[in-house]
């Protein structure tokens, strides 16, 4: 039976039932952005290259054809100077300088290359996150004393930011040696000053919410505040940036190979050495270099297309 | 805004100061002393210490501090351990390739970035920005020494339309000035002297401007994508004035603060990061200048060069703060 007004009564029914689903669901920032992720190409395109690349460098190492370090071509007598074998059927990207298969070595640099990326890139952040937690919270809740925290850290990180960067890891090798630590120190402590400001910033702009106000006006400690309420709401940004610093790390570090302060044992393979290797075989060989560097720029591709698609997810200005 | 730049300039006194204490502790941490670097590993006891009393290495090192202090306040930054000569004048003998290598690949980066930014964000959806956000995503990712190779390789080695090393032919007997080489060419009237070294700069400005102009791209048209949504955009297209007119002082005005945010920034970067592409197309600038000087224990210079640098740095971003009251009238420098 049908009165009048039945139709609208439905209708609001409707609404409700929706409404009632949506609370249950309770959708979080989190999720919010994860569901708009899933919906954008590029940060699938992006998924799909660190998905490949982190299998690569996982099982990689188990499965390729050769020993990375079997200098098997000198063995066999096919390099000769100024000679270096291209690809062939047994050996798809042909044999480098020193005569070993470079399909086997790039396979096997990938796990290298991720683990000075991931590695130089949670140095950065913890240092980052600790610097600038500290200054955030001291001058978005800290008063006057706070304020004086703040403003001596923040001139310690814009000393590090006047430093050439590049300049900051040639003195640390110069410290430590050249090796795969200090490339991974190196890259770490240039990316520190970007993660401190930016969570300085995130969490000096939270401390202004009304729900800081509430959580002080009913007597909540000032520590309990920014660690529990301010820090977490601000990290947003900071793991969007960890994102795209991952994809800095890994050129960064292929640079710091280039001027030869990577890691010189060549035991394991990692494509910024490759590069830096075949440079000086440009004249015979060109696709030495060209499949590192292909392979260097997938990789930072990946990480900056997932990387800037969480930032277009989590900021709420880019919504459509 | 004259408080507000001596305050700025008063506040690099102290940032200043800290750094060089940083640095000098930093320094005297490296292993091994410039007299390890001179002499090798050969060098007798007697020897090494003869050059460190020689250079003054031997003292406490807050004497030592103390003495760098008193002649920085005289701008005066000592000599250099490696090439004997004074500071300064390795600086003002080097930097000025650093800075016309910059100036160069930061025109490239503005001239192509803005306009292709703005383009972008105009035909949104369309080819031209697909193509402009791929580029520049691109162009991010290129490790820059290697594009600096592609570059020679294509453009001095194969085709030879550029030299591929140097700031300019040694053979056309430049008279220098200011050791702006461009600068000087024109000052003197020596007209193939200064195409000479602006051909010299093509290929490493256009390695270097990779990341600055992917980044102004980038920033660019995000900026102007936000402006065009804003209602004074509808309201100014409203009134029935010229798209021109609107482009102009409406939408490109206010999207540009960002957009000089980003150039401040990456002009400060690029005066201090140029070792790669200095080294590959083996220009002397600062770049590797410094990075040598680091394997030299070359205190002088390091301290010297990297205050200079700071400073320079300091100014950049004075510049930047003081250029956005021009842009957008909003904001008040105080």
């Amino acid at each position: 039976m049908t009165t009048i007004g039945g139709k609208k009564r439905e209708k609001i029914d409707r609404l409700a039932e929706l409404a009632a689903r949506d609370e249950e669901r309770g959708v979080s920032l989190w999720q919010d952005a994860f569901r708009r992720l899933r919906r954008n190409p590029a940060a699938i395109i992006g998924a799909v290259i660190l998905t490949v690349f982190v299998l690569v460098a996982l099982i990689g190492p188990f499965l390729v054809p050769y020993g990375p370090t079997d200098t098997m071509g000198i063995r066999e007598g096919v390099i000769k100077p100024g000679l270096i074998p291209g690809s062939s059927s047994e050996h798809w990207f042909g044999y480098d300088h020193q005569g070993r298969d470079v399909f086997s070595r790039m396979i096997v640099g990938a796990r290298q290359t991720l683990l000075v990326g991931v590695v130089a890139t949670l140095i950065g952040l913890a240092v980052g996150v600790l610097i600038g937690g500290v200054a955030g919270a001291a001058a978005g809740l800290g008063g006057r004393w706070g304020r004086w925290v703040d403003s001596t850290l923040m001139r310690f990180i814009d000393m590090l930011l006047a430093l050439p960067s590049l300049l900051l890891a040639v003195s640390i090798a110069a410290l430590l040696g050249p090796s795969l630590t200090t490339v991974m120190i190196a890259v770490g402590m240039v990316s520190v000053p970007v993660f401190a400001r930016l969570l300085r910033g995130s969490m000096i702009a939270q401390s202004n919410s009304d729900y800081v106000l509430a959580a002080t006006s009913l007597g909540v400690r000032k520590s309990k505040i920014a660690l529990a309420h301010v820090l977490p709401n601000s990290l947003a940004p900071v793991i969007v940036q960890a994102t795209l610093t991952l994809a800095t790390a890994i050129i960064e570090a292929a640079a710091l190979s280039f001027l030869g302060l990577g890691n010189p044992d060549s035991a394991t393979p990692e494509w910024g050495v490759m590069l830096a290797d075949a440079q000086q075989y440009l004249g015979i060989r060109p696709e030495l270099a060209i499949y590192p560097a292909v392979a260097i720029i997938i990789t930072a591709l990946g990480f900056t297309l997932l990387g800037e698609s969480m930032r277009e997810a989590l900021d709420p200005k880019l919504r459509k | 805004m004259f408080r507000f730049i001596v305050r700025r300039l008063l506040q690099l006194i102290p940032t200043l100061f800290g750094l060089s204490i940083l640095l000098f502790i930093w320094l005297r941490r490296l292993p091994g002393g410039p007299e390890t670097a001179i002499l090798g590993e050969r060098g007798t006891p007697e020897m090494r210490a003869a050059i460190r009393r020689n250079l003054g290495l031997d003292e406490p090192i807050l004497i030592q501090y103390g003495r760098f202090v008193r002649r920085m306040i005289r701008l005066d930054l000592g000599t250099s351990i490696s090439t004997k000569r004074e500071v300064t004048t390795e600086f003002l003998q080097r930097f000025p390739g650093t800075v016309e290598l910059t100036i160069t690949a930061m025109v490239i980066a503005v001239g192509i970035g803005i306009p292709l930014g703005y383009l972008a964000a105009r035909r949104r959806g369309r080819f031209l920005d697909h193509a402009s956000v791929g580029g520049s995503l691109i162009g991010i990712c290129i490790p820059v020494f290697f594009l600096a190779y592609i570059l020679k390789a294509i453009f001095s080695e194969n085709l030879g339309w550029f030299p591929s090393s140097g700031r300019q032919d040694p053979t056309i007997g430049a008279t220098r000035i200011t050791n702006f080489f461009v600068l000087d060419g024109l000052m003197t009237r020596e007209w193939d002297a200064a195409a000479d070294a602006l051909m010299h700069l093509v290929l490493p400005a256009l390695a270097l401007a990779s990341i600055p102009l992917a980044i102004i791209v980038r920033i660019t048209r995000a900026s102007v994508l936000e402006v065009l949504n804003e209602d004074f955009v509808r309201t100014a297209e409203a009134k029935g004035l010229t798209e021109n007119v609107v482009r102009r002082r409406h939408v490109l005005r206010n999207a540009m603060l960002p957009v000089v945010t980003s150039i401040g920034l990456l002009t400060g970067g690029l005066l201090s990061g140029a070792v790669l592409t200095e080294t590959v197309f083996a220009f002397s600038g600062i770049g590797a200048f410094l990075a040598d000087s680091i394997n030299q224990r070359d205190y002088p210079v390091l301290m010297g060069f990297i205050m200079i640098i700071a400073v320079v740095y300091v100014l950049v971003n004075l510049i930047v703060d003081l250029s956005y009251s021009l842009i957008d009238p909003r904001v008040r420098v105080r």
